[in-house]
C-alpha cells in the first residue's frame, strides 16, 4: 500500500525545521526532519504523544502557517490544495443552519450543488435546517465530516476526530469515514494520540517523537479496518507499545 | 402576567405622585391630570410635535454617525495591537471628558449650529461604542478563524457569516445603552445652543416661570417615545439576533 501511495502521493510532506519564537522565552524547536507521503486511496495515521508538534504539523499542512524551512506539495496555501478538514472541536458556525454550515465551506461557485446524497448518507437529513447547538456532539462532528466531504477533496484530514465521543458513537462515525473515504476513493491524514482508534482504520501508522516531531517508525497494517478482529488489533497496539514505549504510553 | 405587573407598578406609582402632588399643595410639584392637561394643551399648539421631531432628528443622526463610526474604529482596534496601544489614550481622554466640557467646546470651535451640535453628540458617544466593540473584536473565536482560513472563505463571506455575528450582540448593546445616552447628550446641547428642540423646550419653562408641569409633559412624553424605541425595535433586534441560541 504504501508503495503505490509513493507513485502518485496525494500529499508529500517534507518539513526539515519548525522552531517558535514565543515572545518572552527560549526558540522552541517543534519539528525536525519529518517526512512522509500520503497515497491515493490510503489511510495514513500520525501518532505521538501529546506536545509533540502534531498540531504544528496540522497547521502547516492546512496552510496556516508558513514559516518553516521544508517542502510541502501541493503547496497549502494555494486555493487549489484546500484539503477537507475535521478539527478536534466541530468549529461549526453556531449562527447558521447545519446546511448553510457546508454550504458556506465551499467556494461560491459550486455552492448551490445537491448535497441530498452526502446529507443522507451521514444521517443528517432530518437536521439540515437546525442550528447546531440543537445537536449532539457526536452530531455535529457528523457536520464537520459533511462540510469537510461537500467539495469531494481528495485528501481528508481528521484532528483527533473521536475524542470525547462515547464509544458507540465514535465507531459510528469511524465507520461513516471508512465507508466514504473507500466510496469516494478519497486518501485520509488523521491525527491522534489514540493508538488503538488509529489500528482500527489505518493502512499505515507513522509514530512521531517527542518535541521536536520526528519519525519514529512507521508501520504498514494490511488493511485491518476490514478485520474487526478485537485481539488482532490489542496484539498490534501491544506490540507497538513494547517496541516504541516513549511513543506509546498506556 | 409579565404586562399586568408591568401595569400594576405604573399604576402605583402615578397614585404615588397624586398622593404626593396633594399634600404638597404646590405648583412645584403639580399633579399628574396638570401635567397630562399641559401635554394635550402642547400639542393642540404644534410645539410638542416640532420639538419633539426635532431632538429626535438630532438623536436619529447622531446616533447613527456614533454607532458607524464606532463600531468600524472598534473593530479596527480590536483587530490592531499597535491602533490599540497608539488611540488608547487618547480614548480614554474622550471617555472621560465631561459631556457638557465637549458640547461647550465645540458651540466655541465650530460656532452655535447645527453641526456643532452633532459633533459633539457623536464625539460623546463614539467612545463609548467603540470601547464596547473592540471587545467584541477581541473576542473573535480563534477556533472559527482557522477554520475560516483554512475553508478558503472569501472576504464577503467572513465579513457576513463569521465577523459579524460574533459582533451584534456588542453592537446591540452599544446601541442600547448608547442611545440613552445619546438623547441625555441631546438635551443638554439643545438647552446650551439651539433655538427649538425638548431640551431648549425644558430651559425655556424653566428660566420663564418654573413651569414644573411643562418640564414633567416633554420629559414624560420624550422618555416615553424613547422607551417606545427600545421596546419595539431594539430589544425585537436582540431577541432576532439570539435566535440560534
Amino acid at each position: 500500500m504504501s508503495g503505490a501511495g509513493a507513485e502518485s502521493p496525494v500529499l508529500r510532506v517534507a518539513i526539515d525545521r519548525k522552531v517558535y519564537h514565543p515572545a518572552s522565552a527560549e526558540p522552541v524547536e517543534a519539528v525536525r526532519g519529518l517526512a512522509f507521503a500520503v497515497g491515493a486511496g490510503e489511510i495514513v495515521c500520525l501518532i505521538g504523544p501529546s506536545g509533540a508538534g502534531k498540531s504544528t504539523t496540522l497547521r502547516i499542512l492546512l496552510g496556516l502557517d508558513a514559516d518553516y524551512e521544508g517542502r510541502v506539495e501541493p503547496d497549502p496555501c494555494a486555493d487549489s490544495a484546500r484539503p477537507g478538514m475535521v478539527f478536534q472541536e466541530p468549529r461549526l458556525l453556531p449562527w447558521r443552519t447545519v446546511e448553510q454550515n457546508v454550504r458556506l465551506a465551499m467556494p461560491r461557485a459550486r455552492r448551490g450543488r445537491d448535497l441530498d446524497a452526502l446529507f443522507a448518507h451521514l444521517g443528517l437529513t432530518p437536521w439540515r435546517g437546525r442550528y447546531p447547538g440543537a445537536l449532539s456532539l457526536g452530531m455535529q462532528r457528523r457536520v464537520a465530516l459533511a462540510r469537510a466531504l461537500a467539495d469531494a477533496p481528495r485528501l481528508l484530514v481528521l484532528d483527533e476526530p473521536f475524542v470525547s465521543l462515547d464509544d458507540a458513537a465514535a465507531a459510528s462515525l469511524r465507520g461513516l469515514v471508512v465507508d466514504t473515504v473507500d466510496g469516494l476513493g478519497m486518501s485520509v491524514l488523521m491525527v491522534t494520540h489514540n493508538v488503538a482508534e488509529a489500528i482500527a482504520i489505518a493502512d499505515r501508522l507513522l509514530l512521531l517523537s517527542a518535541r521536536p516531531a520526528s519519525l519514529v517508525a512507521e508501520v504498514a497494517l494490511d488493511r485491518p479496518r476490514h478485520a474487526r478482529d478485537r485481539a488482532w488489533a490489542e496484539a498490534t497496539r501491544a506490540a507497538l507499545a513494547a517496541a516504541h514505549p516513549g511513543v506509546i504510553a498506556e | 402576567m409579565n404586562l399586568l405587573t408591568r401595569l400594576v407598578s405604573v399604576v402605583v406609582l402615578l397614585a404615588a405622585w397624586q398622593a404626593a402632588a396633594q399634600a404638597a399643595g404646590s405648583r412645584l410639584l403639580p399633579a399628574p391630570l396638570t401635567v397630562a392637561t399641559f401635554i394635550a394643551e402642547e400639542a393642540a399648539r404644534g410645539d410638542l410635535f416640532h420639538n419633539v421631531g426635532v431632538t429626535l432628528l438630532r438623536v436619529a443622526v447622531s446616533f447613527g454617525l456614533a454607532m458607524v463610526l464606532g463600531v468600524l474604529l472598534g473593530v479596527a482596534l480590536g483587530r490592531s495591537k499597535a491602533l490599540n496601544i497608539a488611540l488608547d489614550t487618547p480614548l480614554l481622554v474622550v471617555l472621560n471628558t465631561p459631556a457638557l466640557v465637549i458640547t461647550v467646546l465645540a458651540y466655541i470651535w465650530v460656532g452655535l449650529n447645527e453641526t456643532a451640535a452633532i459633533l459633539a453628540v457623536v464625539l460623546n458617544k463614539l467612545p463609548n461604542v467603540a470601547v464596547i466593540v473592540r471587545e467584541g473584536a477581541r473576542e473573535l473565536d480563534p477556533g472559527l478563524e482557522e477554520m475560516a482560513r483554512t475553508y478558503r472563505f472569501d472576504r464577503r463571506t467572513w465579513i457576513a457569516h463569521v465577523l459579524v455575528p460574533q459582533l451584534q450582540p456588542y453592537v446591540v448593546a452599544a446601541a442600547r445603552s448608547g442611545l440613552s445616552l445619546a438623547w441625555k447628550i441631546v438635551l443638554v446641547i439643545e438647552l446650551l445652543g439651539r433655538p427649538d428642540g425638548v431640551g431648549f423646550a425644558i430651559n425655556f419653562y424653566f428660566v420663564q416661570s418654573t413651569n414644573v408641569a411643562a418640564i414633567l409633559g416633554y420629559s414624560i412624553v420624550f422618555m416615553s417615545v424613547m422607551i417606545a424605541i427600545d421596546i419595539l425595535i431594539l430589544q425585537r433586534l436582540q431577541a432576532h439576533v439570539r435566535r440560534w441560541r
